[in-house]
């Protein structure tokens, strides 16, 4: 029967070693990986502006970007070549707030700067690797 | 209880109890915008309500880890804590720095990344303050006439969650590299080191509650543990599939990941066999229904349901989509919001004297917030399963298959309301139990006689 210096080795053992492997695999993704997938060599002065304002006006908070966000508005990873650089800055400077289908955005008061940063940054976004995300509809449209 | 410094506990206890009403006022206030009655959206938009309902729930269960920290060590060190006046400065600060987090979001003062929303400014003093605690903390269990497991797996489930926020806090200008970092913290607290914990306050409360003996339980805590990181550490990578990191994320991360709901099992059938090993007398049924609702519901919340669609082909689909939201409020509502309860349920009699320990409330309180939180699931379950056929497998457009989800957020509002008078009643109860007195102090042979009672 197990005794229990035993289970704390089991776990003191298994902690350490998978936390190596873990840490080990982070830093070649964090090296090689993620730079390469993401084309971080790429990320300009205006993709960094775009990114400061995605993170300070929380647009995760409504949508989803890479998958990661709130459900309620539509996932962006794609929208610049879903949408295209025009539509995007429709949305961005419309002057009462966008609002589509009955569901509105904040009304934000962007500069041209901070509009060209954030169409940057969705066109970076646009050409990262995500692994297949997000995946074409299976359905052909044919059978809507 | 055996200290009377332990009544500090009370504290984060209600101001736990505050936030979770303000955290419920939140979510309807999304369920209702989902629905298109956004009336809320030129004072409260979405992002706003959404971070605070997020973040009110990390604090409040901090908060009740907090409480429950305060109120075990003490009692497992066998000895009063460090510093009462310091512990009460912790509280003061920490309730400072969350009411001015969550004012602050209000008028858009954030960070924008999801659950590590409090600016940085706030972050510092987080820190400062999770310094502090610990700092009480382990000069109390140092200073103890003992030191168990119990209570140095909860404690280290503590430094470790303090260790692990600091990788949030750097900025990246790579989005995806600050999602790698963003589930270091989100991922390895909620399925890794909070269930350190959740171990350790499981481990306590069925020391106290089931008389089974004390080795017997830390062995099986040890292993359950172990089963936690073996999985979860690794099971990050679910995180990582598709959000711009290597694509050997996808084969790590789906096995590891599969085995995550072992360690959640594991943790159920723990609770459950050494219920069954008790002698099942200590007068206080509902802290041990919260005992071991944490442990199954935890299994059916976060590891079932987590595996219902971790595995890469099958979250290439439900990614961003409301079965994330399915997953994570039963996952949340069983791992720690219930464990939250149980401690509660176990603490305030010893602490008040009041023994209110099988109430009609209480019971009432217990199946209307189990039953309303299983029916919010299957409702987000609804919406989000159709979310995935009619939008990712379809490709209708995310806002003409928003507006066909709206009767399950409908339902979702029903089911809710159920979970809130659960709520009520469990709060009713609280206040019912009154504060904390000296005159409650009692021996530990009288604690080992309510286990036989």
């Amino acid at each position: 029967m197990l005794s229990k210096k035993q289970a704390k080795i089991f776990f003191l053992g298994g902690t350490i070693v998978f936390m190596l492997i873990f840490i080990g695999m982070s830093v070649h993704s964090l090296t090689v990986g993620i730079p390469e997938q993401t084309n971080a060599s790429e990320i300009n002065d205006q993709v960094k502006l775009g990114k400061r304002l995605w993170d300070r006006n929380n647009c995760m908070g409504c949508h989803t970007i890479m998958g990661e966000g709130a459900y309620y508005a539509p996932e962006l990873t794609r929208v610049y070549s879903r949408r295209g650089e025009t539509y995007i800055q429709a949305v961005l400077t419309a002057p009462e707030g966008w609002g589509f289908r009955g569901r509105k955005m904040v009304k934000y008061d962007f500069t041209d700067e901070e509009v060209a940063g954030l169409i940057a940054f969705f066109k970076w976004m646009d050409k990262t690797d995500l692994n297949g995300f997000p995946a074409e509809p299976s359905l052909p449209v044919s059978s809507r | 209880m055996k200290y009377s410094s332990q009544k500090i506990a009370y504290y984060f206890f209600s101001f736990s109890m505050l936030l979770l009403v303000l955290q419920i006022t939140y979510g309807f206030i999304m369920a209702f915008a989902h629905m298109g009655y956004d009336g809320l959206h030129s004072i409260i938009p979405f992002n706003a309500a959404v971070t605070i309902h997020k973040n009110l729930l990390v604090v409040w269960i901090l908060s009740g880890f907090m409480g429950a920290a305060y109120y075990i060590i003490p009692d497992e060190a066998d000895n009063e804590l460090w510093s009462v006046p310091l512990a009460k400065l912790q509280f003061w600060s920490f309730a400072i720095v969350g009411v001015v987090a969550v004012a602050g979001f209000h008028v858009g003062w954030w960070e924008g990344r999801k659950f590590l929303e409090i600016p940085r400014p706030l972050d510092f003093l987080v820190a400062g303050n999770v310094i502090l605690f610990l700092f009480i903390i382990l000069m109390t269990l140092i200073k103890g006439k003992q030191q168990t497991t119990t209570s140095w797996v909860l404690t280290m489930g503590l430094v470790f969650a303090a260790l692990l926020y600091l990788p949030g806090m750097i900025y990246f200008d790579n989005l995806s590299v600050d999602s790698f970092f963003r589930w270091w913290v989100v991922h390895l607290w909620v399925e890794g080191v909070w269930e350190l914990i959740m171990g350790g306050i499981l481990a306590y409360l069925l020391i106290r509650l089931t008389g089974v003996d004390r080795e017997v339980i830390e062995k099986w805590l040890y292993v359950v543990v172990g089963l936690t990181f073996l999985s979860g550490i690794l099971g990050t990578g679910h995180h990582y599939y598709y959000t711009g990191g290597p694509d050997y994320w996808l084969m790590i991360g789906g096995i590891f990941s599969a085995m995550e709901p072992l360690a959640f099992l594991a943790m159920t059938v723990f609770a459950v066999q050494m219920y069954r090993k008790g002698n099942k007398k200590h007068p206080n049924k509902l802290a041990l229904y919260w005992t071991l609702s944490t442990a199954i519901v935890s299994f059916l919340g976060a590891g079932l349901l987590g595996l219902a669609h971790t595995l890469p082909g099958v979250n290439l689909y439900t990614h961003g989509t409301l079965v994330t939201a399915m997953h994570g409020h039963l996952a949340f509502w069983g791992a720690y919001a219930s464990l939250v309860f149980a401690i509660i349920s176990y603490s305030m009699p010893l602490m008040s004297g009041r023994n209110i320990f099988d109430n009609k409330i209480g019971h009432l309180a217990f199946w209307c917030s189990n039953i309303g939180m299983v029916a919010m699931t299957a409702a987000f379950a609804a919406a989000g399963v159709a979310q995935v056929y009619l939008e990712r497998i379809a490709g209708f457009e995310f806002m003409v298959v928003a507006n066909e989800l709206h009767a399950h957020f409908f339902v979702l509002i029903l089911a809710a309301t159920l979970f809130t008078t659960g709520i009520t009643f469990f709060i009713v109860n609280f206040i019912k139990f009154g504060k904390p007195t000296d005159e409650a102090l009692q021996t530990e042979e009288q604690f080992e006689a309510l286990k036989t009672a």
